[in-house]
């Protein structure tokens, strides 16, 4: 099989057209991964410049790099990169976006031009956000607060927030077209009940984006009409609430983390129930966990505001609530766990991602515990301890679900397998620079220092060392990727149909799919996750 | 090799090759435009949540707000609309009978209606401006403060009900300026005889937004216009 | 812990032993939780890694499981959410009798006044074993006042007080940061706690120059204004009579009922047609802009001494018993 790919070249997605034309206009929802595959990536380094430049200010505490004002747009424009222009859209715009037809059996999205509409939202979105940066940026955190952002930044508040906006009708556009795709477009026999849970996750992401987005989108065009107007709307001296603010800004945003960490979760159960040769242990709790948290995820919005005024009753309200909102990922967890009880367990690149996602998403799982309690988060709110949380679910969490299933998906993405040494050891080199970097912020946080801080008093410097330089570890664990990956394209051993013997519809077409994804239609009739079906590949595919 | 046998038989040019069938083509732009109304919900709904917890804080300046609106106007407006959705409605059911200048006479009647209430509505816009009620460096209240001697008016509470008054019929008159846009693009495919009983989808889902629109304009118009507008003695 | 290594913050008030010990319990369940699953992994992982002939053994899943491991971690988190509750309960009650202090924040620094009159900018003494309470407003944008070795935050706004509380119960000097970002020196808004023993702290409040309490400045402020013409101290005036409202429910002309406190106080005189109280007519000038935050602090003090009940241990203009420093 393999030598008749080489010899007489196949047609597929990536060969049917050549030319820009036929990239800038395709509505082929593969290539319009792998458009979105290229512009998140250039942001993730935008957004990861800004990161190490924060870390290289805080190894010493006087604010000695930069200036003050420049620390805070530093961190401001980390914030709002990174989650507006990468993780938002970085699993489902490209794993997503590449693979929900394939799962189901369709031959592309339901409507594959809203698709590219929607990339193009995300690029005019980018490269106003670019204009914003390079004539001055702005220093709001990436959360805008009123009435700061309203009435006393003197940064470019409006550019930002009109960007923002716009980036966040990509994202709707994306959660509509996977919603209605997945309702209308499954392949006969394909039964809600036969979906891989990663479409389970996705159809969830999708309804977060689709109701929450909007609210954000208002809420950033109220702060612009202030400013530019401006209206008292929310500000306090003309009888303004700048809590309004908070409320509904926290309204799209705690489910947008859910935006970010459920394609993270889907990645993980493909890539365990692969690389384990077991169907997901518990598939029906799993699959109603991710709606769970759908759900659920937007009742807890205040939890970010125990200490911002608001009632008493209102925050022991919402410290319940966020109690409630873990069950769902508690279960996955242990379901992940219970997946590898008698299994037969491989060590490839992805699954190496799956230990780590599964590792570093309970501990940040965990610590969410200490945020919601009341009491503990009086002393750590708006402090390190909050930055290593999120960044342990974020960062440990969705970008090492976003690598693991780039590694995992990449043979059908590419035809082509990246090198699995340099794989596992960027891997390594990710979890072990994370943990460095991340872990000594809990203890920062616990002791008191807060969070956007360009000085701090010297008695935290050790462990702000510390961080900084599990940063440059981290930094090489990211950039190596990128490297064997377009080293693969034309170097690496050209890919099987299903090199790693895996489950599901993507694999029953060929390495990279043909343009309409399947060279007849299929017909389903068989359970998801079907292992005992499948042999397992002789060996895993090693480079060389 | 790329399309199932059935549907190379029995499509038109209107099929797009990703469906199966017209059926499925058709629930899928259904189901989406329902979808994408749900968002709209959700953005007009953060103004609305704004709107109400400032009128419950503001009564008094909401309801002074409310009254210096013209009624006569708002009233001719939310006609204009409701017909519009009537000559949608018999547009569409004009496409479901295959009538073609029906169907064309009536789209163009839904646009001349929105073009009327995006005309009347910049005129009570320009009315808002000369009377100084536009919010910002010019905003001056002191006429209802005259008019309203009973009730303390204070003017910056004032501002931020016309704020919202702006903002919200703002984001309506662009989301008709649009409707009134995709009904031009309606009524061309329209005159080309696109449309057919068969094939009338997008006839349908372009209603659907526009009745969207209308609804909004009819929660606005209660809102905004009718806050107390008992006899003031 | 290490003398330029510390891994844990100190511990100074009253409440800051119940947050540690909450803290702790959650640092012993999550690292319980974290060996527990980590193990099973690492057992899995070895035990059933894959050797050629052996397959995986196909398990749907168990009910029972599920249900156990959700209703187990639920039980766990409530009962989690009630300790944090208590906690969180205390520390937004403040204590009668509690001293007050007025804080005002804005970029980039901290003003606060105490009720005898000294005035410091980003410091505050404070005696040990002392009830002290915050009231604090900002006059820009939103701060937060945070004492990390009390295990208090409080975030400060604009427009409004919002009130923290502490009891010292260690001498010292403690980090005040700014945990609300704020602009450009949000990082250089911080500043020192002082924790003295009552001695010295009587003998720091008589060493500085006063300019007399907090409510006699705010009492001639009040004369000044002119607000005496309407509130006078009888029921002729044609504003309310002040003396003993605070801490009262006022009926307002709408029907609603509120409670006197500082908030109310602070909006009556800045925005006065918000709330009309019942009887009297919406004729009180507005003195938004033409107060400053520290002045309505001294007019809210002198409002609050009218009142006979013991706020804040002072009563009205003359001199007060001295403050008692209960026991521990």
């Amino acid at each position: 099989m393999a030598t008749a790919a080489i010899t007489a070249e196949r047609e597929h997605y990536l060969n049917k057209e050549y030319g820009i034309r036929s990239w800038l206009l395709t509505t082929d929802h593969k290539r319009i991964a792998l458009l979105y595959l290229i512009s998140i990536t250039f942001f993730f380094f935008v957004g990861g410049f800004f990161a190490l430049l924060i870390r290289l200010e805080l190894l010493t505490p006087a604010g000695d790099l930069v200036q003050a004002d420049t620390y805070n747009k530093l961190f401001s424009m980390h914030g709002q990169v990174m989650i507006f222009f990468f993780l938002i859209p970085s699993i489902p715009a490209v794993l997503g976006n590449f693979l929900v037809p394939l799962m189901i059996g369709a031959k592309d999205l339901a409507f594959p031009r809203i698709n590219l509409l929607s990339w193009y939202l995300y690029i005019i979105a980018g490269v106003i956000y670019i204009h914003c940066i390079v004539t001055g940026g702005v220093d709001t955190g990436w959360t805008f607060y009123t009435p700061f952002s309203t009435a006393f930044s003197n940064t470019k508040v409006i550019e930002a927030g009109i960007a923002v906006f716009i980036a966040g009708f990509s994202s709707i556009l994306t959660g509509l077209n996977f919603v209605v795709t997945i309702h209308r477009m499954r392949a006969p026999g394909m039964t809600w009940s036969r979906l891989p849970l990663f479409i389970w996750a996705h159809y969830a992401t999708s309804i977060i984006q689709l109701l929450g987005t909007p609210v954000l989108a208002v809420t950033l065009l109220l702060v612009v009409f202030e400013r530019a107007f401006n209206l008292g709307i929310f500000d306090p001296t003309r009888g303004g609430d700048p809590l309004l603010f908070q409320h509904l800004f926290w309204f799209y945003s705690h489910p947008a983390v859910y935006i970010m960490i459920l394609p993270a979760m889907a990645v993980e159960s493909e890539v365990v129930a692969c690389f384990t040769r077991k169907r997901i242990f518990g598939y029906n709790f799993v699959a109603m966990s991710s709606i769970a948290i759908a759900v659920f995820g937007f009742l807890v919005w205040a939890h970010h505001m125990f200490v911002a005024g608001i009632s008493l009753y209102a925050a022991l309200i919402f410290s319940i609530l966020s109690y409630l909102v873990a069950v769902p990922s508690a279960i996955k967890v242990f379901n992940w766990t219970a997946t590898m009880y008698k299994g037969s367990i491989s060590f490839t690149t992805p699954m190496l991602y799956a230990f780590g996602f599964i590792g570093l998403f309970t501990m940040g799982g965990l610590t969410g515990l200490f945020l919601a309690c009341l009491g503990i988060d009086v002393h750590v709110h708006d402090t390190y301890f909050v930055i290593a949380h999120f960044h342990y679910i974020m960062v440990g969490g969705a970008v090492m679900g976003y690598l693991g299933g780039l590694h995992f998906w990449w043979p059908k993405i590419s035809g082509r397998m990246y090198p699995e040494g340099w794989g596992r050891l960027a891997a390594l080199l990710v979890f072990v620079g994370f943990n460095l970097t991340f872990f000594p912020q809990f203890i920062l946080g616990y002791m008191g220092m807060p969070r956007r801080y360009w000085q701090y008093p010297p008695e935290f410097q050790v462990l702000n060392v510390l961080s900084t330089a599990g940063s440059t570890i981290l930094a090489v664990g990211y950039v190596l990727p990128m490297v064997y990956f377009l080293w693969s394209m034309r170097y690496g051993k050209i890919a099987e149909d299903n090199p790693w013997g895996a489950a599901g519809l993507e694999w029953k077409t060929s390495s990279p799919p043909p343009t309409f994804n399947f060279d007849e239609a299929p017909e389903v009739t068989w359970e998801a996750y079907n292992y005992e079906e499948i042999p397992a590949p002789a060996e895993v595919p090693v480079e060389r | 090799m790329s399309d199932s046998p059935i549907a190379v038989e029995q499509h038109g040019p209107e099929l797009l090759h990703h469906f199966v069938d017209a059926e499925q083509q058709r629930d899928a732009a259904s189901l989406g435009m329902w979808l994408f109304l749900a968002t709209e919900i959700m953005f007009f709904g953060g103004m609305f949540c704004a709107y109400l917890i400032y009128r419950y804080a503001y009564y008094n300046e909401f309801a002074a707000g409310s009254r210096s609106l013209d009624l006569k106007w708002g009233t001719i407006n939310t006609a204009v609309l409701i017909c519009s959705s009537l000559t949608v409605a018999l547009g569409v059911r004009a496409a479901q009978m295959g009538k073609r200048k029906l169907l064309v006479i009536l789209l163009l009647l839904t646009i001349v209606f929105g073009f009327v209430f995006l005309g009347i509505k910049g005129k009570e816009w320009h009315d808002k401006y000369t009377e100084h009620h536009i919010p910002g460096h010019s905003f001056n209240a002191d006429d209802l403060v005259r008019d309203y001697p009973q009730i303390h008016i204070d003017q910056q509470h004032e501002q931020i009900y016309f704020s919202l008054y702006f903002a919200m019929t703002g984001l309506h008159a662009l989301h008709m300026i649009i409707g009134v846009g995709i009904f031009v693009f309606l009524t061309y495919y329209a005159w080309k005889g696109r449309y057919t009983p068969k094939y009338y989808t997008p006839i349908e889902i372009g209603g659907l937004y526009w009745h969207f629109v209308d609804i909004v304009w009819i929660y606005l118009f209660p809102l905004l216009y009718l806050i107390d507008r008992k006899p003031l003695g | 812990m290490f003398d330029n290594f510390p891994l844990w913050p100190v511990r100074a008030s009253t409440g800051a032993g119940n947050v540690d010990a909450l803290y702790i319990f959650l640092l012993a369940l999550s690292a319980f939780m974290c060996l527990a699953i980590f193990t099973m992994i690492l057992v899995f992982a070895t035990k059933y890694r894959r050797q050629r002939g052996i397959e995986a053994e196909q398990i749907e899943g168990s009910s029972a499981l599920e249900i156990t491991w959700s209703i187990i971690p639920l039980g766990i988190f409530m009962a989690i959410f009630l300790w944090g509750a208590v906690i969180y309960f205390h520390e937004r009650t403040p204590p009668r009798g509690a001293s007050e202090i007025y804080v005002v924040a804005k970029q980039w620094m901290w003003k606060l006044q105490h009720q005898e009159g000294p005035r410091e900018i980003n410091q505050l003494h404070v005696p040990v074993g002392r009830d002290v309470k915050l009231i604090m407003t900002s006059q820009d944008v939103i701060h937060s006042f945070y004492v990390p070795a009390f295990r208090i935050k409080q975030d400060v706004l604009p427009g409004r007080y919002t009130t923290a509380w502490f009891r010292a119960t260690k001498p010292g000097v403690y980090h005040l940061f700014c945990s609300q970002y704020c602009g450009s020196m949000h990082s250089g808004m911080i500043g020192q706690v002082t924790v003295m023993e009552p001695a010295q702290y009587e003998a720091w409040l008589s060493g500085g120059a006063t300019s007399g309490s907090l409510a006699a400045s705010g009492e001639s402020l009040f004369q000044q204004l002119g607000c005496p013409t309407c509130h006078r101290s009888d029921t002729q005036g044609r504003g309310p009579n002040l003396a003993g409202i605070f801490g009262k429910p006022v009926q307002l002309e709408d029907g609603r009922s509120v409670i006197a406190d500082e908030n109310y106080i602070r909006e009556s005189i800045l925005s006065p047609s918000a709330k009309i109280v019942s009887g009297f007519k919406p004729i009180m000038p507005v003195f938004q802009g033409l107060v400053g935050e520290e002045q309505l602090n001294a007019l809210v003090a002198y409002i609050k001494s009218l009142s006979p009940s013991p706020v804040g241990g002072q009563g009205g203009v003359s001199l007060a018993p001295k403050p008692q420093y209960p026991k521990e």
